[in-house]
């Protein structure tokens, strides 16, 4: 029986080592404040090791076969469904005072987000494990490497950049009515405020590259990641008693395009492209609709012989 | 952060006379100087913007 302990010990230290190293390879701190928070960050991180525990003993644990503990591992795994909620507790609890939202959809994306990665972690973790225990050290590396790109891979998503083409626009006023070139944005009374936005204020207009592209950018929710981004990068004048400074999304009805403006406090152009080109493509948002081809074709045939 | 419902008319500066009536406060302005700085003052107090109707008034909306 003691023989067994130093082999099981490293096929889950092995496990263990690769689950976490996954977990701190996808928890980096990026531009979105987010999870920049520093125990938000020890917090993920034990979870984590948490996770690669889970997934490292697994293998002894149908090995030895322990059926029982195994049916305990899969019941502990489902407590990781908290993490969503906590994720999206804290987001929507921080958003009440933020001053340019992140938005629902943004919110509860990056909540799934931080929910699916742990599974990650837990998968990489078992297959290291599993490696280690059947193939040896040499293979169990081999696995891991492999195993850290693939959570690599799997973290970074579909940008705006990658489906539509953003290009700078100009900002105008017919009457009172602010234009992104010939989006209507908003109705601004003070003459003031007109001034202000003409002289310090930007604009893009972001273009959908195809059908799909333009059904994402349709999405309220994924339009207010795009402001939120670009006033994260850029920063935003905006304060409460100055609405007039909100970035918005408005959408040409006609054509699908976005144009969206803000009141940055770096006056930037350049960097304001590259913020929108940026902005995750929100899965929320995500829609196919050109991918419906053959199931719509067959259903508007029913619809016609009818 | 205020939390008062979006979208109501909280006030109402106006040249014409003719042109208001109705629920919300309405405040009057003796020239265009006037309404802008009167409707600019509002606007900070109740953090809400100011729209032009283009017709001599301008509505303060919170959004």
């Amino acid at each position: 029986m003691l023989n067994y302990i130093p082999d099981y010990l490293i096929v889950i230290l092995s496990g263990v080592l690769t689950g976490t190293l996954a977990r701190v390879v996808l928890l980096r701190i990026d531009y979105r404040q987010y999870p920049g928070y520093p125990h938000g960050f020890l917090a993920h991180f034990l979870l984590g090791l948490i996770a690669s525990a889970l997934g490292a003993v697994a293998v002894p644990a149908i090995l030895k076969p322990d059926f029982a503990a195994v049916t305990f591992l899969a019941l502990a795994a489902q407590q990781f469904r908290e993490i969503r909620n906590m994720e999206r507790r804290t987001l929507e609890s921080l958003e009440r005072t933020e001053l340019v939202k992140r938005g629902l959809d943004y919110i509860e994306g990056i909540a799934r987000t931080f929910e699916a990665r742990n599974y990650l972690v837990m998968g990489a973790s078992f297959a290291t494990s599993l490696a280690v225990q059947f193939g040896g050290m040499i293979t169990g590396v081999l696995v891991a490497v492999l195993a850290l790109l693939a959570c690599h891979h799997f973290m970074s998503g579909e940008i705006v950049g990658d489906i539509c083409e953003v290009v700078p626009a100009t900002i105008s006023f017919k009457g009172p009515v602010l234009m992104v070139d010939e989006i209507g944005i908003m109705n601004v009374g003070l003459q003031s405020m007109r001034e202000k936005i003409l002289q310090d204020g930007l604009a893009v207009k972001i273009k959908p590259k195809d059908g799909n592209a333009r059904a994402t950018i349709h999405d309220i929710g994924q339009r207010n990641a795009m402001a939120f981004t670009a006033a994260v990068i850029l920063g935003s004048k905006k304060d409460i008693d100055i609405p007039e400074y909100t970035p918005l999304a408005r959408k040409n009805p006609d054509t699908g395009e976005v144009g969206l403006y803000i009141l940055p406090v770096e006056k930037d152009p350049a960097q304001l492209i590259a913020a929108v080109k940026l902005t995750p493509v929100l899965e929320s948002a995500r829609s196919k609709p050109l991918k419906a081809g053959p199931s719509i074709r067959a259903a508007k045939e029913k619809v016609n012989n009818q | 952060m205020n939390e008062t419902a979006s979208g109501i008319i909280l006030a109402i500066v106006a040249l014409d006379k003719e042109q208001v009536s109705g629920g919300a406060p309405i405040f009057f302005a003796r020239d265009k100087v006037e309404q802008e700085r009167t409707a600019n003052y509002l606007a900070r107090i109740f953090d809400a913007m100011a729209h032009d109707l283009e017709n001599g008034s301008y509505i303060l909306v919170r959004h």
